[in-house]
């Protein structure tokens, strides 16, 4: 354990990167006081990780300073910045989910001895426990803590090990909002007992007002503003994020719901774990809706998107699309025109190392006019790609270049491109803007809604709140592999969400 | 192109597109070539260390595989049996599936095609050859196929499954030629009975070379056509560079699965019948020599593509030609070919880390404007 006691003061100085030609990072100079709680506010790309890693000694900074107490710091490895004071929290857990507790804080120790005295060690714990303003039971192996409680156990980590300056990357991503409340209401308060001071990133403007003092915000890598919390409101944040860049507003809703196309009834099937169930009582959706299921991840979103594609057997019940038993076959989504758009486009939508114009052909390689081909024809594929990857504004620096080489908004647009293009019935999409951008966000959005528009059934999982109030017609709460809450938009509360969302019925 | 995609911003002109292709082609061959001749530098310094001289082994290597007449046939007849055995490695490869087990499917394969030839012993060539190549194909297509069946309702590793599998098969054919097909006649070494004549697979007219050779080149033709040309061959390919993404295309991944391991075993076990009509006469233990595994070796170094298998099974067969008469020339132990196949291996295996690491290789590189 370090001897450093209180929050520290942490200054960046005209700190740059540069990888090759791209400058990731411009000249960024932020300055943390002793005990605040600073939220660093950026797109995706904007520097956010850069700058952490920077500061932490994951990179060293091409040119630029860091002072922590007003001194020089250099910072060599993340081993020295720990020797500083210095820690940071993940987005995901870093905890061994077999032990306990007691067992992950002393084996995250530098100095744990070869063999460990538990009696001592669990005494020196509990008085360590007693001091902290909130606790973690330390005798259950971690893995059968809650979310909540796991971030708390990765903020009282960083505490134990001597940090006095903590870094937060998206702490609250995989928390339910009322489990955010918790731990970011302890952070603070650690803040202002002047024991830590904190950085955190983040994408919640509403978490930033609630509870951080001070904000900077980046932009393509350079500080484009910075000042206490209290003198900002959501939209100068927005602003400041965004920048001059235009967003393509979701276009207008027109017509209403119709027919239904999808029907899912009675469905029981395992999950991944193979220990817990997914029952899906009955879940439909009308021609010309977009259904937005909501939930934490890892509640049953993955099995079903598996249960529509296809890929996951059913214990009881069945799937109908347009009313006739539907099993997810090539011939069964042709003559559907059912779509889908998966998560995580390159990992499951893509081959990575084939070509940006296979990748396209994927969906209409063996038809011709509406019989099967036997012979490829490159000639129709690379026709197609060409007319849809400009279609689509897909930036790729050339048409045989492997998927794998494109950024991530352009890896959805160029799936979007093979999976929108023609006419769509039903759509199944599952988090389609994680990890892009503003622009691509706003953009892919509006596609969506005008999918909708045309009249297509969609069904949306995500775990993006906002994105769910945006697009949806009618929302649900997914939770514990079962549809636990059902609600039109207009009568939706973000707050019953939540408590839905958590798995408080 | 169209006039489309010619207005299209990422239109270029055509002489960068093709060098573009050129390059990422390139890459398919520089690699493993450099992969090949590492892997020979390290086979020297293990010469060099036993006091032997590198140049004598290339050399020997090359009168004794490559430098006469006779040689060539020796060479060439070697090569029959390898293509088959590297194209039931690089079938599958393309669903992503490394199948190292086709010494099995030949090995049986073998045998059937001898008991068919027992069977048939009266018909006429015309007739019985046919019946004993499609028996042989079915029987090494079960076998093979079963490993796919495996893999795709049970979740059991293909490769794990596959060479377990071989040593079965090669215990199988041992009971068989010892047992209920052994000919009493054969003594020392237990065999079928031998193929009568008619029923003996020639030589390519003006060769001196088994037809064998000539059905593998066309088989590795063929077997590219349907991996390049075919939609077929494009869903393997979806299957294999990511078997998720197939799956939400809808495309019948378990039938693929089956398939294409049953093909590359159907053709390992056209290996074995031209072992036993063309080469030894009868089906016997002699079948187990190995060539399933030089075809694991030739098929990596091919990256899995079929025409280039070719070639590469021509410089394999080459090496095990001429094994016999460097080893003893120079003294070196039985194993020393296995040694340098083992060194080529790991360096092509490697290698394989490498794959876009070149900006070289990379069509961006190519651009006119950018290139050089």
């Amino acid at each position: 354990m370090t001897d450093i006691d209180g929050a520290i003061e942490v200054e960046t100085l005209h700190m740059t990167m540069r990888f090759g030609a791209f400058t990731a990072l411009d000249d960024c100079s932020i300055h943390i006081k002793p005990g605040s709680f600073h939220a660093l506010l950026g797109e995706n790309g904007a520097g956010k990780s850069t700058l952490v890693k920077c500061m932490m000694g994951f990179y060293h900074a091409t040119s630029g300073e860091m002072l922590v107490n007003r001194k020089e710091a250099r910072i060599a490895d993340p081993k020295a910045a720990h020797t500083l004071g210095l820690g940071m929290v993940y987005q995901h857990f870093t905890l061994v989910p077999s032990l306990t507790a007691a067992e992950n804080l002393v084996i995250s120790r530098e100095d744990a001895p070869q063999v460990i005295n538990w009696r001592a060690e669990r005494a020196a714990l509990q008085a360590f426990m007693a001091k902290m303003p909130f606790q973690v039971p330390l005798d259950q192996p971690v893995r059968a803590l809650a979310a909540g409680e796991k971030q708390k156990l990765e903020i009282l980590k960083q505490l134990y090990l001597g940090r006095r300056f903590l870094i937060l990357d998206e702490p609250t991503s995989v928390l339910t909002p009322d489990e955010a409340d918790e731990v970011l209401g302890h952070v603070r308060k650690l803040c202002e007992d002047g024991i830590i001071s904190v950085l955190m990133i983040t994408h919640k403007f509403r978490e930033v007002t609630a509870y951080a003092d001070e904000v900077s915000v980046l932009r393509r890598g350079k500080l484009v503003g910075s000042g206490k919390v209290s003198d900002l409101t959501h939209a100068d944040m927005a602003a400041m994020m965004m920048g001059d860049a235009t967003l393509a507003e979701p276009g207008e809703r027109t017509g209403g719901a119709g027919a239904p196309v999808l029907q899912v009834q009675g469905v029981r099937a395992q999950d991944r774990s193979g220990h817990k169930g997914i029952e899906i009582a009955n879940l439909t959706v009308h021609a010309g809706e977009i259904v937005g299921i909501a939930g934490i991840s890892g509640n049953g979103q993955m099995e079903l998107m598996e249960i529509l594609t296809g890929q996951r057997a059913l214990l009881s019940g069945q799937v109908l699309v347009q009313g006739a038993p539907y099993g997810a076959s090539r011939k069964e989504a042709f003559s559907n025109r059912v779509r889908y758009l998966p998560e995580e486009p390159l990992q499951n939508a893509c081959a990575p190392r084939m070509s940006v114009t296979e990748n396209i052909a994927f969906r209409s390689f063996d038809v011709h006019d509406g019989s099967k081909r036997f012979w490829l024809s490159p000639r129709d594929m690379r026709d197609r790609a060409a007319n849809l990857v400009s279609a689509f504004k897909v930036k790729t620096a050339s048409l045989d270049s492997p998927v794998q080489s494109l950024s991530g908004g352009n890896v959805q647009r160029a799936v979007l491109a093979r999976e929108l293009s023609g006419e769509v019935d039903l759509l199944v999409i599952s988090n389609p803007c994680f990890g892009l951008d503003f622009s691509a966000v706003s953009e892919i959005r509006a596609r969506i809604m005008s999918a909708r528009n045309k009249n297509a059934a969609i069904l949306l999982m995500s775990e993006d709140l906002d994105e769910i109030m945006e697009l949806s017609d009618r929302v649900l709460v997914m939770s514990e592999g079962r549809i636990a809450h059902d609600t039109p938009i207009a009568e939706a509360d973000i707050a019953t969400i939540g408590h839905y969302m958590g798995g408080h019925a | 192109m169209t006039d489309h995609a010619a207005q299209a911003p990422l239109a270029l002109p055509a002489s960068s597109r093709v060098l573009g292709q050129v390059a990422r082609r390139a890459e398919a061959v520089v690699l493993p070539v450099a992969a090949l001749l590492v892997g020979f530098a390290v086979f020297s310094i293990f010469l060099l260390v036993q006091g032997k001289s590198p140049a004598d082994f290339f050399a020997l290597t090359y009168r004794a595989g490559f430098g006469t007449a006779f040689s060539w046939q020796n060479t060439l007849s070697r090569t029959a049996p390898l293509l088959f055995a590297a194209l039931c490695v690089a079938l599958p490869a393309r669903l992503g599936l490394v199948i190292i087990g086709g010494e099995g499917a030949m090995v049986l394969g073998g045998v059937a095609a001898g008991a068919a030839g027992v069977a048939l012993s009266g018909a006429i060539g015309l007739i019985a050859l046919p019946l004993m190549a499609a028996f042989a194909m079915i029987i090494g297509g079960l076998w093979i196929g079963a490993v796919g069946a495996l893999r795709y309702y049970r979740g059991v590793n293909e490769t794990i499954a596959s060479l377990l599998m071989a040593y079965i098969a090669i215990a199988l054919m041992n009971h068989l030629v010892e047992g209920p097909l052994r000919d009493p006649e054969s003594l020392n070494k237990p065999s079928t009975a031998p193929l009568p004549t008619p029923l003996r697979v020639g030589d390519i007219p003006g060769w001196e070379v088994h037809w064998g050779l000539a059905f593998g080149v066309l088989c590795c033709v063929l077997a590219w056509v349907l991996i390049d040309k075919t939609t077929w061959g494009f869903a393997a390919r979806i299957a294999g560079g990511n078997m998720r993404a197939a799956q939400v295309q809808g495309l019948a991944v378990g039938p693929l699965i089956i398939g294409f391991t049953a093909l590359g075993g159907a053709l390992a076990g056209l290996a074995g019948f031209f072992e036993v009509a063309a080469v030894h006469g009868s089906a016997n233990a002699s079948l187990a020599s190995g060539y399933g595994y030089t075809g694991i070796l030739i098929a990596f170094l091919a990256r899995h593509n079929p025409l280039a298998i070719i070639p590469v099974a021509i410089l394999l067969a080459g090496f095990e030609a001429a094994s016999g008469l460097t080893q003893r020339r120079m003294d070196l132990p039985d194993a020393t070919t296995l040694v340098l196949q083992g060194f080529v291996f790991v360096s092509i295996l490697m290698s394989d880390t490498l794959y876009g690491r070149f900006k070289i290789f990379t069509p961006e590189r190519w651009r006119t404007g950018d290139g050089k």
